[in-house]
């Protein structure tokens, strides 16, 4: 569904993304790993048009069969195109309500009705959520503000759901249960773009990974080959 | 001084407080979304007397129709400066928008001189509006029943925008965080225009007001008007909305009462809101309503 063919990203004189190619299929869940400053964050911003110098293609596969070059298009394409990203740090509007948080999530959507039942199909996969529809974003905690940030993410209804670092900063517990709602999603039919630097988890959701490393990929696999692969445990997984 | 000389500058008093308010809200309103400080807007402000004064001396109009014109073409305009003179300078850093704002406002002024010539003109005041009445002891000016009872509907109607409907929600989404904003797929170019037409069209309503109440309009009225307006809105909060009419009206009384108690200040009327403005950054520089800033300029 998302095809990358030599992605180049430039951040300031600084060359952040050097050639990779990735390549995501429809359904499945695909991860790219490394440490800080790897890459991955600058991929996913590419994507979604976040950033201005880049070099390459990224090519996008509607649900029509259409195919649409991304590279140089504003975020609002990517949306209408029927992508949804979740950005690094969760960035919940703080002085806006959980549900406002929510219906700027579905801003490209006009069917009201529609609207009215993801947000309800987004507090039964997160009921805490519900309890605090009228509280501002900048109240809740962590986890909760990484609940909203993915149940934001899912009001427009995409088909690729692209998450960064939804683990970042939580309790171990928090974080299962992060990875859990990712699996149910994908179960759901969406396909999932993670990036995460919690290597172990997310190899052990994602069909397909690659590992990322000053702009490289270095690596690929799948979760389980991966997970078992010698470099990767010496890097990655802690032996 | 009597009591019924006191509700006369009461009335007085909230007729400009209101004035101050709604240009303050452009202000506040820009401020809020961009951290900028649109020195032009004062000029949108006059070229709002202008537009009412073509449509009812050259083209004859009825004052309501020429008023709905004057606002919307101010609108426009004001969409227009942001279109040329900020909006090329998104990325660029904030002291340079800052200088094209002030660009902008002597582009307009002097441009405006040229057009419309530097004589002042008188703007036909509908007789209804400065027929005085009178009720018991107290003289007033329908005027000053007018001003602030328009002034305030179109404050309501703003607030029901921002705080009611999505185009609202994304301007208040843009005045934190931007970027996410625009992974929403909020076009925020488009929204940043909405801000400036409202707050555009508000400050045309105060100025076609303000030609009504005083009726010289000139090129270079827009000045002081926008200057004090500035000066409510820092009082008021910049950034809130509630606070900058909050901010005008107090601006507004504060002038009126000061000149009235002691007529021998009367001279230095334009120099209590600067005071005002210096003791405000000194002591509260968040004003009254205003939520912590991380820098200003």
């Amino acid at each position: 569904m998302l095809k990358i063919d030599s992605l180049h990203v430039y951040y300031g004189g600084i060359h952040a993304v050097k050639g990779i190619t990735i390549e995501i299929p429809r359904g499945k869940i695909v991860t790219l790993i490394g440490a800080n400053g790897a890459g991955k964050s600058s991929t996913i911003r590419a994507i979604a048009g976040l950033v201005k110098h880049v070099q390459g293609h990224i090519a996008f596969t509607g649900r029509d069969g259409k195919e649409t070059e991304l590279t140089g298009k504003t975020p609002e394409t990517m949306v209408k195109l029927g992508i949804a990203m979740s950005p690094e740090g969760r960035r919940i509007l703080p002085h806006l309500t959980v549900e406002e948080n929510l219906r700027l999530g579905a801003y490209i959507r006009t069917d009201e009705d529609g609207i009215v039942s993801d947000i309800d199909m987004v507090y039964s996969l997160f009921p805490r959520l519900r309890e605090r529809s009228w509280q501002r974003g900048g109240t809740l905690s962590g986890g909760e503000q990484q609940m909203l940030a993915v149940g934001r993410a899912l009001m427009s209804r995409p088909d690729l759901i692209m998450l960064d670092e939804p683990s970042l900063g939580l309790a171990p517990l928090l974080v299962k249960e992060v990875f859990d709602i990712i699996r149910q999603i994908n179960s759901e039919g969406k396909t999932v773009l993670l990036v995460e630097q919690n290597a172990f988890a997310a190899l052990k959701v994602a069909d397909y990974a690659y590992i990322l490393e000053v702009g490289n990929v270095v690596l690929e696999g799948t979760g389980e080959q991966l997970l078992s692969d010698s470099r990767v445990k010496a890097a990655y997984l802690g032996g | 001084m009597s009591f019924n000389m006191f509700v006369q500058h009461l009335f007085n008093a909230i007729t400009l407080g209101s004035l101050y308010g709604l240009v303050a809200i452009g202000y506040t309103m820009v401020y809020g979304i961009l951290r900028l400080i649109n020195f032009a807007h004062g000029d949108i402000f006059m070229l709002g007397a202008y537009f009412m004064f073509f449509g009812t001396v050259t083209f004859n109009l009825p004052w309501g129709i020429a008023a709905v014109i004057a606002v919307a073409a101010s609108s426009v305009c004001g969409v227009f400066v942001d279109r040329i003179a900020f909006r090329p300078l998104r990325d660029a850093p904030r002291i340079s928008a800052l200088i094209s704002a002030i660009g902008v406002s002597f582009l307009i002024e002097n441009l405006s001189l040229v057009l419309f010539t530097g004589l002042p003109r008188q703007v036909i005041q509908p007789e209804w509006m400065v027929k005085i009445i009178t009720i018991g002891e107290i003289r007033i000016l329908p005027l000053a029943i007018v001003v602030p009872v328009i002034a305030f509907t179109l404050v309501l109607g703003l607030l029901w925008i921002v705080y009611r409907t999505k185009p609202g929600l994304a301007m208040r989404a843009i005045s934190k965080d931007i970027e996410t904003t625009r992974l929403m797929g909020v076009s925020v170019d488009k929204i940043i225009a909405l801000a400036f037409g409202l707050g555009s069209a508000l400050a045309a309503a105060s100025g076609i007001m303000w030609a009504l109440r005083y009726p010289q309009i000139h090129p270079f009225m827009g000045v002081f008007p926008g200057f004090k307006a500035f000066i409510a809105a820092v009082f008021g909060g910049i950034g809130s909305i509630q606070g900058a009419m909050i901010g005008g009206m107090l601006l507004g009384l504060i002038e009126i009462m000061i000149i009235a108690f002691f007529p021998s200040l009367s001279g230095y009327r334009d120099a209590f809101a600067f005071i005002l403005l210096i003791v405000i950054l000194l002591m509260k520089p968040t004003g009254l309503m205003g939520e912590k800033l991380e820098d200003k300029i």
